[in-house]
């Protein structure tokens, strides 16, 4: 014990802790629970009963009430811990409630009606888990169809990505040809005009091409990223010219030469940039929320945000279909999240 | 090999057999068309696709817009449109005093100008104090430097939907702030009806979304800065304040710019999150110049796709100038390393 302490105390030059550690530390433990208090936050709120997000104070843990089936009622009563007159505390369920006045009965004893002030009583609670909250939205709501657009649009929009951008690249640092620096410019030139510069324009267009409200009105305006081709072609330069003569003294036509000897040895960049490419069209919202507006071609981000603004808002499914939402992304930051660090150190991109 | 490892081997081969034959495939009558247009004709074709999607859908939109912001109506085809010159311009510019948004005949593109320049101010202000502050700790001799980085980028891939609810669940009545609030003895509020917490709210949740990103670049300029210098600096026993401003800060300049300008740039361009966490409001409070072209360009009812157009065009302006002052900036970052 005193080794780990020791240990996380150790400082360069064995010196004692300087106020400039406590800060240190004390901003990192706080910069935790910030960054991660809301997401933990989110996930407990979310297998929570209706009833219970609506209490105040609200809970840290969730809860459920107990229930309890009494002889000659078909539905099972809730129960209550309630204190008699007498002084003595009692588990009663509740048969009505009226006004500030409930009828309860003792399970035991289904005959006798005890009426209570609800003042005097509080629910049987135990901590549980509300897991209806993440299986009706997938029966009641469009939830199953917004997942599998989502994930069709993140997939489909990456394995274009990533096709188009490394034959660009290839391209682009493989072969010298007239107009080669132009383009490049153009490409770079536009990797800092944003989609709300366009937003108008670009909606003609895809209706134009007859894109509007289709998926692939989402994906296809995404895929000819500036940064994705940037990023391969930077790559790509790398991958000595020798390589490739050598495969054409070999008679290999310029088609293998991409496919069997530059996209094998460009596989890390590849990888970052189909791991930005995940996370970016996983996230997409505007783009969306603009072309798609059949509610059956909705994304997960644009369904989310159009159920979180309905009228009457039902926080107990969007907080677990926020949650389904989060997770892809949680899951790319467990296993990935080196490789995207070093990544926009590398380059600066995100 | 192991019975799995052999399963496995054998679903990737399977799994990658079609693309395989699809790639060998596509290969006879590319080897045809490379002998028929020599190398420049291969340039072609493996530029084709990219720039084909490429021009249709961000440099024919570029180039329409300016078309677009001379027209009016409520189509969207460019042929149904009238031409009207300037007038879109006009319309938008067109104000009694630039301060007062009251006097402007759009005064809701000017209350969003006047939203947005107030957010990138403090937001940019915000996250640079931030990012700096958590990039000279994570600099210092810490244990479990990386674990520490990836909490603070957490936030960075999170969908801004995803965010936004979040924050909206935490801000709302019986949300978890309250709870706080209450455990302290004060009284429950709504913070997002307000228009001061709203906007501290929206400037709030952005820094905490995208502070982890800036804090990656500056911990990068940190690192590259010789250890020797600090070495000298100790042995000189210089005090750790001024250590700060004659040696760290000056030469994490490139990079302290570099974050600068970008987030600028992301700032005047801020909608998703915000429009998810209070929707513009209360009122227009956090009406922000994006949220403002959506709106006017679809959602409104009173849709003016020309005025949208003009507007994106004012704010496009803005932007291509902030670009090229990060161009300039990123060059003289490069010229003072290749001087070091």
């Amino acid at each position: 014990m005193s080794g780990v302490v020791s240990f996380l105390t150790r400082r360069r030059g064995g010196r004692f802790w300087h106020w400039t550690d406590i800060v240190s530390w004390l901003w990192l433990i706080g910069g935790l629970v910030v960054m991660f208090g809301p997401a933990i936050w989110l996930v407990g709120s979310s297998f929570k009963t209706p009833a219970q997000l609506a209490e105040f104070p609200p809970t840290i843990l969730p809860y459920v009430s107990q229930q309890a089936t009494v002889e000659g009622h078909d539905k099972p009563l809730t129960l209550y811990r309630v204190k008699l007159p007498d002084g003595s505390t009692k588990v009663l369920a509740e048969l009505r409630r009226i006004g500030t006045v409930a009828q309860m009965v003792d399970p035991k004893a289904p005959n006798d009606i005890v009426k209570v002030n609800i003042a005097s009583r509080e629910p049987v609670r135990e901590i549980g888990f509300a897991t209806e909250n993440y299986t009706e939205p997938f029966v009641h709501f469009d939830f199953l169809r917004y997942l599998r657009n989502s994930v069709f649009v993140t997939a489909m929009a990456t394995l274009i990505t990533l096709l188009t951008n490394s034959m660009a690249a290839f391209a682009l640092s493989k072969y010298r040809f007239r107009g080669r620096d132009l383009t490049m410019l153009l490409i770079v030139g536009t990797l800092m005009v944003p989609l709300s510069v366009i937003l108008v324009p670009l909606y003609s267009v895809v209706s134009a091409v007859g894109l509007l409200d289709s998926l692939w009105g989402v994906i296809l305006p995404t895929v000819a990223t500036p940064t994705g081709v940037f990023l391969l072609r930077q790559y790509m330069l790398t991958i000595p010219d020798e390589l490739l003569d050598a495969a054409r003294m070999d008679n290999a036509s310029e088609w293998q030469i991409y496919w069997r000897i530059v996209l094998p040895l460009a596989a890390p960049a590849l990888a970052v940039l189909a791991i930005f490419s995940v996370v970016w069209r996983w996230n997409d919202f505007l783009w969306p929320l603009v072309v798609l507006s059949r509610k059956e071609l909705y994304t997960l981000q644009v369904g989310l945000n159009t159920y979180a603004g309905q009228l009457n808002v039902q926080w107990h499914y969007i907080l677990a279909m926020t949650v389904v939402t989060m997770i892809p992304v949680v899951l790319v930051f467990v296993f990935l999240q080196r490789y995207i660090t070093s990544g926009i150190a590398g380059t600066g991109l995100k | 090999m192991t019975a799995a490892a052999t399963l496995k081997t054998w679903t990737g081969a399977a799994l990658a057999a079609p693309v395989v034959w699809l790639a060998s495939i596509v290969n006879v009558p590319l080897k045809s068309w490379q002998r028929a247009t020599g190398t420049g004709g291969m340039a072609a074709f493996f530029l084709a696709p990219n720039m084909a999607i490429f021009g249709i859908f961000v440099l024919v939109p570029l180039v329409i817009n300016f078309f677009y912001s001379a027209t009016s109506g409520t189509a969207y085809f460019l042929q149904d449109r009238t031409y009207v010159g300037l007038e879109q311009y006009q319309r938008l510019l067109d104000c009694g005093s630039y301060l007062d948004t009251a006097t402007c005949r759009e005064d809701l593109f000017w209350k969003a100008v006047h939203n947005t320049g107030l957010f990138v101010v403090v937001q940019v202000a915000m996250m640079t104090i931030v990012s700096i502050a958590t990039a000279l700790i994570l600099n210092r001799e810490i244990v479990g430097r990386s674990f520490w980085r990836a909490v603070f980028f957490f936030p960075v891939l999170l969908s801004p939907v995803v965010t936004g609810l979040i924050w909206r669940w935490i801000l709302q009545r019986q949300g978890l702030l309250n709870l706080i609030v209450h455990d302290m003895g004060g009284e429950p509020y709504n913070w997002l009806t307000d228009r001061f917490w709203a906007f501290t709210a929206a400037v709030s949740v952005s820094v905490w979304a995208h502070m982890g990103f800036y804090t990656l670049i500056l911990l990068a300029g940190l690192q590259a800065i010789p250890r020797d210098l600090y070495e000298a600096a100790e042995m000189d026993g210089t005090k750790p304040a001024r250590v700060f401003w004659r040696i760290t800060l000056p030469l994490l300049m490139p990079n302290l710019l570099v974050v600068i300008v970008l987030a600028l740039i992301r700032a005047v361009q801020i909608f998703d999150e915000v429009y998810v966490l209070t929707g513009g409001g209360p009122g227009t409070s956090t009406l922000y110049l994006t949220q403002y072209i959506y709106e006017i360009g679809f959602a409104s009812l009173l849709r003016n796709p020309g005025l949208a157009s003009a507007a994106s065009i004012l704010m496009g302006l803005v932007l291509v100038v902030l670009t090229l002052l990060q161009l300039q900036v990123g060059r003289r970052g490069e010229r003072k390393g290749a001087r070091e």
